[in-house]
């Protein structure tokens, strides 16, 4: 275990970690009004993953947890650009990010 | 020797660079064919690669070749080129694909081709977002549609939240096993008399992320939508390769590091199975439109060959991967002939559009009542030798009440696949389809015989698939 982490444990990262991961997982779906917040929770969700993978790394003393949170880094950038995408393509056809219009299927 | 090992991965994506700067340089409009045709040139060698490349592990424990993952793999090859073929025949005057799409769907069976070798929970996750993220696209390609763009909308939404969930799960995994490679995690198990409460979080966390990418109950809300908004082609790809990489996947990684704690999970494992097979059966009934009715039959399907799972045996393994062998290619049938739906140039989806096809068009309504009573298990087709094994393993792992649930569901299920039979053949017919595409009748005509001839092949590949199930336990 390293110096810094040993000071205040795991605990606490774990804590926050389950914290972020909540946070995002209902800004998903308690969210009634834009699909930007959405997007922004999922990152929320992917933070939460890194924080607990570099935690345990440290304590682990092993490095493969903070070579994931470099590939995790690199996904969630191409992720959000691949959205940001979607998005504006959704926008010229629809004129409206609203998710309660994002509905013209049902069934 | 790492490179060897990888061979197939690293020409396919060295392959799908070339063609997408070629696409690039050529004239605008004219690049779509010789991406397509080169995409499926760049996979038939892959496939040989493939079905030549030595087993082993390589890449310091990130990478496995075995018979388990040659035969994923071959099964995400089929399944693409299947999809580009009828991606062609879906380019008409009014509606054209751009070429990159090809592309798209090379880059995507890498992720899975990658996901089929995974060694380590890192080599997991970076091989399912490399297929889900061209995925997310292609269901888009269509810029111009709503619907294609509130397809792509929504399964990026709900795809992303599930690689989230997944990836929080591998966290848990590694940090409470110590490790992210499987050999480990498994020693870690087996050594370990009491399983530390983290690892068992995380472990439900992978079958979440997972059950989302399969699309079961109750994980499948984006299926239908997407199914229905999704250009035809890139609708039958997702219900072919993603799906094959996540099972293989959730087989790998049950059967594998956690297979010794398999009374954990079997429970869950079974009601997803159980739930998925119902829905699937009862949601559908009510559906108008063929690609919705469609989706619902996928997940119906994943709920089947997820019993193969829940018997956590090796003729379960077995049985699940005949079950998707199956699977791949009845529903490649069907989309052959939904794609070949189209009056003037415009597609048509609805089930009423069928209508008359008997008279119409003899041959795709062939093919048609072929895939539905494949789909339904009636010996001999394909279908049948699926549900057959998949049944065998679950009875021999006393899974009664799962039994019971996949019969009544297979009766119920009967009922919508023998309406489309109907429609096509004793309804009032409608206006004939246009003339379809050659390459939309070849691959509805061969995969209709594939179905029927499925007897021939089943020697070879059950003992294929027994070996891919021997390959996980070792």
């Amino acid at each position: 275990m390293n110096a810094a982490i040993a000071q205040i444990g795991l605990g606490p990262y774990l804590t926050v970690s389950a914290a972020l991961l909540v946070l995002g997982v209902f800004g998903i779906f308690l969210n009634r009004k834009n699909i930007i917040i959405i997007m922004m929770s999922m990152e929320l969700i992917l933070l939460a993953a890194n924080l607990n993978l570099v935690a345990f790394s440290s304590v682990l003393g092993d490095l493969s947890g903070q070579v994931l949170t470099l590939f995790v880094l690199t996904i969630a950038a191409a992720e959000a650009a691949i959205g940001l995408a979607i998005l504006t393509v959704y926008f010229r056809n629809r004129g409206s990010i609203q998710v309660e219009d994002v509905a013209t299927m049902k069934g | 020797m790492n490179w060897i090992l990888a061979a197939p991965e690293i020409f396919l994506a060295v392959s799908g660079l070339l063609i997408l700067s070629a696409g690039v340089l050529t004239k605008k409009g004219h690049a779509f064919l010789p991406s397509a045709t080169l995409s499926i040139a760049a996979f038939v060698v892959t496939g040989f690669l493939v079905a030549l490349s030595p087993g082993g592990v390589g890449y310091e424990g990130l990478f496995v070749v075995d018979a388990f993952a040659r035969f994923i793999k071959l099964l995400a090859i089929v399944g693409a080129v299947v999809s580009i073929a009828l991606s062609v025949g879906y380019t008409s005057e009014h509606r054209e694909l751009p070429f990159e799409t090809p592309v798209l769907v090379l880059f995507s069976t890498l992720g899975a081709m990658v996901m089929a070798s995974s060694a380590s929970l890192m080599t997991l996750f970076v091989g399912l977002e490399l297929s889900s993220l061209a995925i997310y696209v292609l269901c888009a390609i269509e810029r111009d549609r709503l619907g294609s763009a509130e397809a792509g909308l929504k399964y990026f939404i709900l795809g992303s939240l599930a690689s989230g969930l997944l990836l929080y799960g591998v966290s848990l995994v590694y940090g409470y096993a110590g490790t992210m490679e499987y050999a480990p995690i498994a020693a870690e198990i087996n050594g370990n008399g009491i399983l530390p409460l983290g690892l068992v979080i995380g472990v439900v966390f992978l079958i979440v992320g997972l059950a989302f990418k399969l699309s079961a109950v109750p994980f499948h809300m984006w299926t239908p939508d997407v199914y229905q908004g999704a250009p035809t082609p890139i609708t039958a790809y997702m219900a072919g390769a993603p799906k094959f990489a996540a099972f293989a996947l959730i087989l790998r990684v049950m059967m594998g590091p956690f297979g010794a704690m398999s009374p954990r999970w079997q429970m869950l494992i079974e009601v997803i199975s159980a739930l998925s097979m119902l829905f699937g059966a009862f949601a559908a009934i009510p559906q108008t439109n063929i690609k919705r009715l469609m989706a619902y039959s996928s997940i119906g399907h994943m709920g089947y060959a997820m019993m193969g799972l829940a018997a956590a045996s090796p003729a379960g393994t077995t049985g699940t991967l005949v079950y998707l062998t199956t699977y791949l290619i009845m529903n490649a049938g069907t989309f052959g002939v939904i794609t070949a739906m189209r009056r003037r140039g415009h597609e048509v989806s609805e089930i009423s559009d069928i209508a008359g096809l008997g008279r119409n068009n003899p041959g795709l309504a062939l093919v048609l009542v072929i895939c539905m009573f494949s789909m339904i298990g009636v010996p001999p087709l394909a279908g049948f030798f699926g549900k057959f094994m998949v049944f065998a393993a679950a009875w021999n792992a006393g899974l009664y009440p799962l039994i019971a649930v996949g019969a009544v569901s297979a009766v119920v299920g009967a009922f919508y696949y023998l309406r489309i039979v109907k429609v096509a053949y004793f309804d009032p017919a409608a206006p004939a389809f246009d003339h379809p595409a050659p390459s939309v009748s070849f691959v509805s005509i061969a995969m209709g015989l594939a179905t029927v001839l499925f007897l021939i092949g089943l020697g070879p590949i059950s003992d294929a698939a027994q070996a891919a199930a021997q390959a996980l336990i070792d």
